[in-house]
């Protein structure tokens, strides 16, 4: 093997960069997705008509599309619909499209593990809804539901790899275009 | 009032039942007769379909009703003590003061560990409820809604997952909160308590009331065949009626 360093350190800026825009890209997309799935999990706890069965269509169509099909809808579908999306935005859309569902369904596995009687007993002293999902449900459903929680956040952060497709200067991008331009592989 | 189960049975029918400030009832009852759902109904957990609930001249069945208002009026203690086990015991008396009340945080905790002294428990506020016993633990769930001050407070069976030595320390906090003249519906089988501690007994089977008397009358001289099969189950009551007695009365 004949490695050209000199080459390989040519390029390592442009990677660094590329690695800065996977991790922003992939935090941005975790707390959006966490933020989906507060929603959702609010929604399925306290059984809300419809948007329940909405919730768990969106769960089911997410998580059962492949990743790079949901990036090219956001990308190229979207754009024909007349709205325009850069690829930094069509990135984040999609992971959090897919980040949603699967941290919807962390929180309501940790909520489904929180017994109905604490609802009823923060309910009896009058606790309103978000009161509830704050103090009573959520810190034992987070509890209970951390290790995946975790396991989810590095899936997705992963998954940002993906959507080098889409133009963001991005790791797997960044090698694609100076195997293009060089045809070096190292 | 009544209620019906999913399945469109009535759980709860024809209910009849009034209760003065300062009056202690004990709902008793056979396994499955609605005494649960009854208490239930009383504080929004369970949604009467029918008839009319009146609490403190206002109508709760009406559609308008805040039953977090009303909650903080009508304190509940449950069976198997449901405290909040993320939070140790001063947090779980404090939620609902401080969130749904908004009071003073001094003024709410100065209340609750007076509270807490007067159940014996003074030692254990920074306990969190797995390291307290059972007894403890539901000496704390009855703090918990007294530290909102209510007007009234249900009991559902709070003795009944209870070690016996535990069960006194309990029943001991209930009568004192009856002698402090405060608005108790107890649901009980503990029956030396019951006749101890009740102004009126309401004895419910099916879904119905079939009789409410003052406990001197229940439990010597019940007015209903079932009533009196229910007492004979528990023959340790000092007065229970002789079995010739209950033959007489059934004739009647
Ligand atoms: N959520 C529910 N859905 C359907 N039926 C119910 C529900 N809860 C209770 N029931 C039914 O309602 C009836 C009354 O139940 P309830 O719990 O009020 O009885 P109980 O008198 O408290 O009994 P126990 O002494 O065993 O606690 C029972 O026949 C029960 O099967
Ligand atoms: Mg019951």
């Amino acid at each position: 093997m004949n490695f050209d360093y000199a080459f390989i350190l040519s390029t390592l800026p442009a990677f660094l960069n590329a690695v800065g825009v996977t991790l922003q890209v992939g935090f941005i997309a975790i707390g959006t997705s966490l933020l989906v799935a507060l929603i959702n999990a609010t929604i399925l706890v306290f059984r809300t008509p419809y948007l329940q069965r909405l919730v768990g269509l969106y769960v089911e169509l997410a998580r059962n599309t492949p990743l790079l099909i949901q990036l090219f809808f956001v990308y190229f579908a979207l754009p024909a619909l007349g709205i325009k999306v850069s690829g930094f935005a069509a990135a984040i859309i999609t992971m959090t499209f897919l980040g949603g569902a699967y941290l919807t369904e962390v929180l309501r596995a940790g909520i489904d593990a929180v017994p109905l009687a604490q609802l009823e007993s923060g309910r009896s002293i009058g606790l309103s809804h978000g009161q509830l999902l704050r103090y009573v449900i959520l810190p034992q459903a987070g509890i209970l539901g951390l290790p995946s929680l975790f396991a989810n956040f590095i899936f997705l952060l992963k998954e940002t790899t993906v959507v080098s497709a889409v133009a963001v200067p991005e790791i797997l991008y960044t090698t694609k275009s100076y195997i293009a331009l060089y045809y070096k592989t190292y | 009032m009544a209620e019906r189960n999913p399945a469109g049975v009535p759980v709860l029918n024809g209910i009849d039942l009034q209760v003065k400030t300062g009056e202690v009832i004990v709902i008793l009852g056979p396994s499955g007769c609605g005494k649960s759902t009854l208490l239930r109904c009383l504080n929004g957990l369970e949604v009467a379909h029918s008839g009319s609930l009146n609490f403190a001249g206002r109508e709760l069945l009406d559609k308008g009703t805040d039953w977090r208002k009303v909650r903080q009026q009508i304190g509940m203690v449950f069976q198997s003590y449901h405290l909040f086990p993320h939070m140790n015991v001063l947090d779980n008396l404090l939620l609902g003061p401080l969130k749904v009340q908004k009071r003073d945080r001094r003024e709410a905790r100065d209340q609750a560990e007076a509270l807490l002294a007067r159940v014996g428990l003074s030692d254990k506020r920074d306990a969190f409820p797995r390291q307290l016993s059972g007894g403890q633990q539901q000496r704390i769930a009855i703090v918990r809604p007294l530290c909102m001050n209510p007007h009234v407070m249900l009991f559902d069976e709070v003795t009944a997952a209870l070690d016996p030595e535990m069960v006194k320390e309990v029943l001991e906090v209930i009568q004192g909160l009856a002698r402090d003249g405060m608005t108790l519906l107890i649901v009980t089988h503990e029956m030396a308590f019951a006749r101890a501690v009740a102004d009126r007994i309401v004895f419910m089977d099916g879904g119905r009331i079939l009789e409410q008397n003052p406990p001197g009358i229940f439990f010597t001289n019940p007015q209903t065949a079932r009533a009196q099969q229910f007492l004979e189950k528990f023959s340790y009551v000092a007065a229970l009626p002789q079995t010739t007695q209950t033959k007489e009365l059934e004739l009647l």
